[in-house]
């Protein structure tokens, strides 16, 4: 009974934590939309428009109104997911990020799944075997792995294994000739080419993510290997595994199914927060492997100051990373119950 | 032998200052024989030493004009003549390098002089002041530290306009809220000291407190903090750079260097590679001396 309402009120106060980040992140928004040098309703209609014109559009985008009106409009639309229209593309940017987002959640996925395929055996071997050469060896390969810039990695695999060796397929999501081939159901490639069961397709997709996937898996990789070095250490430090070890445990089972479950929890939020930070990290990614996600979207407007669409974009990937960040941290406070005071 | 008779060296070295100077560089000289134990920390300022060194005497030491462009040599590899090859102007890539410490070290020491002030004054208030200004200030806080760092500063660069300047706003105004929660932490502990009762004392304003009795002593843990994030900030700046939102050509900036050599990658490959592996170093420098640093000040780590 206490313990259901303490995990209530750790819930609900978590859920304010996010909502209030949700509206930071808004209002961020909203005043970096504001501060553009460059006038708004010159970036929509260009500049050789009547005065008439001019004062009636500004009217029309409500540039005229008081600023907290603006501001309430502003949260309005976004609570409807309608971030206006993108000057480019001539569509709106709410449908523009429909279109591109799926290519870049399938590429942080991938990349997040290698990450934690790589990052946690070698994060526990480190761990069990702290201190030896083993140990050194695998903090200086993921120390490579965070300090290399993930465009700069990305730049090599390509022309290491696309342009000398050829063993991965070049830049973009799939050969020209399979465009299409397979019907758009998720909008992750991998996903819908083994609905439809194509195999072909699935093998080009594959190797079309591969690289730019393994670019962003191996910092990944480096920080998840890092941070469950540690957790593990924290845990072979606890009385419970002398006892299991006293018991006649193998080391191996130990290890197993002692330790780790015990770091599971941690590991989750570890993984989620990843994911958040890889989605930030496609967007550099994506301009090398001409990859059409949001990253080369957002780039291309950043270009073409098409304020409406950078906005939008920054609101799509800073609502993941506020939502992974923070339920995470809500999901590690009601599973785990040392955190429960 | 009495204490007055021994070298000042001597007396630093063995902890028994004679002066308050004295006692300053004891501390200095403990910090570097600490430092001194952890090869890994050690290789780390070696690297940033050299990284500030190159920066100082860059105009000496590059082999030729960074900003000479020569036709005839373009997209050459490395050879004797360019020890790194050259770009697709021409400009010898080694001395583009060399004189792009100068940004590397412009960009690490602005943002660490806009965002750490900035942590350390809200820090130090919200930490003394407690109460409702604590309350509002760490939420506000919190709020900040949960944002998507590179991508906000992507999208503030694009409204400010891409300079290299505006990046580094851009990446100061997103890097400040670690250092409030760290200066906050000290600030917690410090205010119940007995010196600070004294001060108030005397009457000292809050103000007055704040700035020259708490703030000074916050400093060192974000010393600290501030050599962990620089590798982030280096990443980020790079990223800037590379997207074209940074510093603009011709500058020798590594990002931008990068971002121009990309286009060049399957026939010249030491174009972009180069400047990657120089913020590649000095990311690995900073990271090493940051998590030597921890190790050292942070005992529960290791041992």
């Amino acid at each position: 009974m206490g313990r259901s309402i303490s995990t209530l009120k750790v819930f609900l106060r978590q859920v304010a934590i996010i909502l209030a980040t949700f509206l930071g992140l808004i209002l961020v928004t909203f005043v970096i939309g504001r501060v553009m040098p460059l006038d708004p309703v010159t970036a929509a209609i260009g500049p050789d428009v009547s005065q008439e014109v001019y004062d009636k559009v500004k009217e029309q985008m409500g540039l005229n109104d008081p600023v907290w009106l603006q501001l309430v409009n502003y949260m309005r639309s976004v609570a409807h997911l309608d971030f206006g229209y993108s000057f480019f593309t001539n569509q709106p940017v709410a449908k523009d990020i429909a279109r591109v987002f799926p290519a870049t959640l399938e590429l942080a996925g991938v990349g997040v799944l290698i990450g934690t395929l790589i990052g946690v055996p070698f994060g526990i071997i480190a761990a069990v075997k702290r201190g030896t050469f083993i140990d050194g060896a695998v903090r200086v390969v993921m120390l490579i792995g965070y300090s290399a810039p993930v465009f700069w990695k990305g730049l090599i695999l390509l022309v290491v294994f696309y342009a000398a060796l050829g063993w991965a397929s070049g830049p973009g999501r799939l050969s020209v000739y399979y465009d299409g081939m397979v019907p758009t159901r998720t909008g992750l490639l991998l996903v819908d080419s083994l609905l439809a069961g194509d195999w072909t397709v699935f093998r080009d997709a594959l190797s079309h993510i591969i690289l730019p996937a393994v670019s962003l898996g191996y910092g990944a990789s480096a920080y998840i290997g890092r941070m469950t070095r540690s957790f593990m250490l924290d845990q072979l430090k606890q009385e419970y595994v002398s006892v299991a070890r006293v018991k006649g445990l193998s080391e191996r089972q130990v290890i197993l199914r002692h330790v780790l479950p015990n770091c599971a929890v941690q590991l989750v939020t570890t993984v989620a927060l990843t994911f958040g930070i890889l989605l930030e990290g496609a967007v550099l990614t994506e301009t090398i492997f001409a990859w059409p996600g949001l990253g080369s979207y957002m780039t291309n407007a950043m270009f073409n100051a098409d304020m409406n669409a950078v906005v939008g974009g920054t609101l799509v990937i800073g609502s993941v990373f506020v939502f992974l960040n923070l339920g995470s941290d809500m999901l590690y406070r009601i599973l785990d119950p040392r955190t429960r005071a | 032998m009495s204490l007055a008779e021994t070298s000042t060296f001597e007396r630093i070295r063995r902890g028994l200052p004679a002066s308050s100077r004295e006692a300053q560089l004891a501390r200095v000289w403990r910090a570097f024989h600490l430092l001194w134990t952890s090869p890994s920390a050690m290789v780390g300022f070696c690297i940033i030493l050299l990284l500030i060194m190159v920066a100082a005497f860059a105009t000496l030491l590059a082999p030729q004009d960074p900003y000479l462009q020569s036709l005839p040599s373009q997209l050459q590899p490395p050879s004797a003549q360019h020890l790194l090859g050259t770009d697709e102007f021409g400009r010898d890539i080694l001395s583009r390098i060399i004189i792009g410490t100068r940004y590397t070290l412009y960009i690490v020491v602005m943002v660490a002089m806009i965002a750490a002030p900035i942590g350390l004054l809200v820090g130090a208030s919200s930490g003394y002041l407690g109460g409702w200004v604590d309350t509002l200030l760490m939420r506000i806080t919190d709020i900040a530290l949960a944002f998507p760092r590179l991508i906000l500063a992507l999208a503030f660069v694009t409204a400010f306009g891409p300079s290299l300047n505006n990046a580094i706003l851009a990446i100061a105004v997103t890097g400040w809220p670690p250092y409030v929660r760290i200066a906050r932490a000290e600030a917690l502990t410090i205010r119940r000291s007995d010196y600070i009762a004294a001060v108030q004392l005397m009457g000292a304003s809050r103000l007055r407190i704040i700035l020259l009795h708490v703030a000074p002593l916050c400093l060192p843990s974000l010393l600290v903090r501030m050599t962990l994030d620089m590798a982030g900030v280096i990443l980020i700046a790079a990223g800037l750079g590379f997207l074209g939102l940074g510093a603009q050509p011709p500058a020798a900036e590594w990002g931008a260097m990068l971002s121009s050599g990309k286009d060049y990658m399957m026939s010249a490959w030491w174009v972009a590679t180069f400047p990657g592996f120089a913020i590649f170093t000095v990311c690995m420098g900073f990271n090493l001396l940051g998590d030597g640093l921890r190790d050292i000040l942070d005992p529960r780590q290791e041992s």
